[in-house]
């Protein structure tokens, strides 16, 4: 792996895996007694926050915590209108502080890259969502949720699995980071949308691109819904709240059209009524609260790998040996599984 | 006592073969072979090209209000370094140059300096706002004589300001330099919209935003008998447009930048604000366009759209950054690489593109003229055999924001002469 996190488009496929099955050891250890792994102990997790987004910096405390790794919040009030120097200097506060790893969440698509690339800064920078860039975090745990759920073990990727994503692709990173990341896994990606919210240029996109969810849901394993703004419909993006329901949203009518293994994902906070009802929101099928529990996986997986290496991120020590699965291998070791 | 004469010895003037040039005081004396030195400094060309001084139609000086990035005196020694004589001023400063107070302010800044001719540009509308017209025919009967007018920055949007506005300056010979570009299409318009965009999530400034406003200004042009002139083109579907109009015989002039002739958006995946820039940066397809277009006449001319900025508003993430590029510096060296080297014009050519239709357009007299006997003398040596890297640390502008540091680019003006006086000499300012 990059000594950054900034793209999904970044991750090979085995580091992806890799990712993945670190995270799985990861999730066992909040099954411990004690849900505490001395790795990163003395080492500094600053999280970065010029955007308010209190679920995604609650996910990478945990999981910074958890790694025994002191956690800095640092949240900074992003304006449009202050000038750009704000991010080099809080960078360079940073950097006198000893950070070893910034989390960053920012209004700009870009930023985590220029933070990273600036020569402001010389610790590991992970992007937790910048502007209508990426998010590749969560993109990597509604992997780990994909595969967990379709009941592929460790070391497997997604191959030819189908995942559609519907709404707001304009805007969003998550559909950005997931369409990277999933084709990278192998899987066939589909994006649904009304045509105003597909970018104009997607003909080199790993994925499909349809107009009609109606036509996807047959065929597909995993139905990933979007958040969509209410005050898009201000800019005309579409008519109203009631006419995107009708023909983007997904209900119980058609989530029953849905394979039986299939799923339903949604990376919250969730606008019911909108994208998505209560009856599906609340189903079985949906797999919402799930992510959020693998989101600090991934993040302890993420935090681990860019900030130690290959050194083991769990050791024997465990009161239960069994429940204490070998060292993950480092990506060099994991090559032969190209084969 | 007489005046100071200067020879330039074997120069190839517009590229053909050499000759010599002698200057006497502010005037071409004589143009021809083996001219006599007597009296007269002599500069051995040596196989050099000698052009025209340059005439920049599209320059941003920022003084009055911002001159923590550029001076009327740093950014025309910048012109004269890369070898212009004559620069158009935009009006976008603050307080905004639209009353004859502020164009005469700059116009006499311009003349203090006497690095080159300051021909400030008056705004079309009070405060750029797009609203009411501001007082043109006062701008042009001042002492700098303001006959191109450009809310550039911002484009005159309301299509009754802007028949208005070429049908008023009709009355003294002026000309409405539009920034083409369409508002509501370019809200939060970051980049081109495109390939990249689309994967870089940034916001999408789109060709049709610069071509809708375009097709509607030729046609208004025509439709009320004005000249209108079409700032920095960027897109291969405004060069159709402008061909289209000029086939119709419609008073349509047009220009493009040394940047759209090099630089593409794909440079932004690197999300260095330093390629941030309005229009912005478009794709190979457009470059290959608008080099045709240049080259057959289509696009009138080069202008620099040099932009200055202080270092802190680049120095940041992208959609924090101010959007431009210097330019004066590089401008020739850039057309050499994109239009010259490349075979498209001759020397002959940039001589019309950069110095004859500019000063045209502007109704600029004493500049752009031809180079012979009893013309002024306003001259500049070009070194085009010239290879080096652009390091900025050189700039004589006050800003840095260059697009081209570390690039090689070929060519570099030795001698810039201004109505006889070199401002340039041996490649440094006098
Ligand atoms: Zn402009």
């Amino acid at each position: 792996m990059k000594r950054h996190l900034i793209s999904a488009a970044d991750l090979s496929r085995d580091d992806a895996v890799l990712i993945l099955d670190t995270a799985e050891e990861m999730g066992r250890v909040a099954d411990r007694p004690i849900k505490k792994l001395p790795t990163l102990r003395g080492r500094t997790v600053v999280n970065l926050f010029f955007e308010d987004s209190t679920r995604t910096r609650i996910s990478f405390e945990a999981a910074a915590k958890r790694l025994s790794a002191d956690v800095i919040n640092f949240s900074a009030k992003g304006s449009s209108v202050s000038k750009g120097e704000s991010l080099k200097d809080t960078a360079l506060t940073l950097e006198a502080m000893g950070a070893d790893a910034v989390v960053i969440r920012h209004h700009d698509s870009g930023a985590p890259h220029r933070l990273a690339t600036s020569g402001w800064i010389g610790g590991s920078v992970v992007n937790a969502g910048d502007g209508t860039h990426e998010h590749p975090t969560q993109a990597l745990l509604d992997a780990f949720t994909l595969r967990r759920r379709l009941g592929d073990g460790p070391g497997t990727d997604l191959a030819g699995r189908r995942v559609t994503i519907v709404g707001d692709i304009l805007h969003s990173r998550v559909a950005r980071s997931n369409v990277h990341l999933l084709s990278t896994l192998g899987a066939e990606v589909t994006l649904v949308a009304p045509p105003t919210l597909v970018p104009v240029r997607t003909e080199q996109w790993p994925c499909e691109v349809s107009y009609d969810l109606d036509a996807q849901l047959a065929k597909s394993d995993a139905v990933m819904m979007l958040r969509v703004q209410r005050e898009r419909m201000n800019a005309a993006y579409f008519p109203t709240e009631r006419e995107y329901a009708r023909r983007y949203g997904l209900n119980g009518q058609r989530m029953a059209r849905m394979p039986e293994h299939s799923v339903v994902m949604h990376p919250g906070p969730m606008n019911r009524g909108m994208e998505i009802t209560a009856e599906v929101a609340d189903s079985p099928r949906c797999t919402a609260v799930e992510q959020v529990t693998n989101g600090v996986s991934i993040r302890m997986a993420v935090l681990y790998l860019l900030l130690s290496g290959a050194e083991p991120a769990v050791t024997d020590t465990s009161e239960n040996p069994a429940a204490a699965p070998a060292a993950a291998p480092g990506p060099a070791t994991r090559t032969e599984e190209n084969a | 006592m007489s005046q100071h004469k200067t020879l330039i010895r074997g120069a190839k003037v517009l590229g053909d073969r050499a000759q010599d040039v002698l200057i006497d005081g502010a005037t071409i004396a004589e143009v021809g072979q083996g001219l006599d030195a007597a009296g007269a400094t002599v500069v051995e060309a040596d196989g050099q090209i000698l052009l025209p001084g340059l005439v920049d139609l599209h320059t941003h000086l920022r003084e009055p209000g911002r001159e923590d990035s550029e001076t009327v005196l740093t950014g025309t020694r910048a012109a004269a370094v890369g070898g212009f004589t004559a620069v158009h001023a935009m009006a976008n400063t603050f307080p905004v140059a639209d009353t004859a107070g502020v164009v005469e302010q700059v116009w006499r800044l311009g003349a203090e300096a006497g690095y080159c001719d300051v021909q400030p540009v008056g705004a079309v509308t009070v405060g750029l706002e797009g609203k009411q017209l501001a007082e043109l025919g006062a701008m042009h009967e001042s002492a700098a004589g303001v006959t191109v007018f450009s809310d550039d920055g911002k484009c005159v949007h309301d299509a009754v300001i802007m028949r208005r506005a070429l049908e008023y300056v009709k009355a003294f010979d002026g000309v409405v330099a539009q920034h083409a570009q369409e508002p509501r299409l370019t809200e939060g318009a970051q980049m081109n919209e495109g390939v990249v965009s689309a994967e870089l999530g940034l916001g999408g400034w789109p060709a049709v935003a610069e071509e809708s406003i375009i097709a509607r200004d030729v046609l208004l042009a025509a439709h009320v008998g004005s000249r209108v002139h079409i700032c920095h083109l960027s897109t291969a579907g405004s060069v159709e447009i402008v061909r289209w109009a000029k086939s119709k015989g419609w008073n349509v002039t047009a220009e493009v930048t040394p940047h759209h002739l090099l630089l593409t958006d794909d440079l932004v995946r690197s999300y260095d604000p330093v390629y941030k820039v309005n229009p912005p940066l478009r794709t190979e397809a457009d470059v290959a366009a608008l080099r045709e277009a240049l080259a057959d006449g289509t696009i009138d001319c080069v202008a620099t759209d040099h932009a200055p900025h202080p270092h802190e508003d680049k120095d940041c993430e992208w959609g924090a950054a101010a959007m431009g590029m210097v330019g004066l510096e590089t401008a020739l060296s850039v057309v050499q690489n994109t239009m010259v080297d490349s075979g498209l014009i001759t020397w002959n050519q940039v001589a019309e593109r950069m110095s004859f239709r500019p000063a045209e357009i502007g109704r600029l007299a004493g500049q752009g003229r031809p180079i012979a006997a009893g013309e002024p003398a306003n001259l500049t040596l070009l070194d085009s055999a010239y290879r080096g890297q652009v390091d900025p640390v050189h700039f004589a502008s006050r800003s840095r924001n260059t697009p081209y540091r570390g690039r090689d680019l070929p060519g570099r003006v030795t001698h810039t002469f201004l109505r006889g006086r070199a401002t340039v000499m041996d490649g440094n300012l006098t």
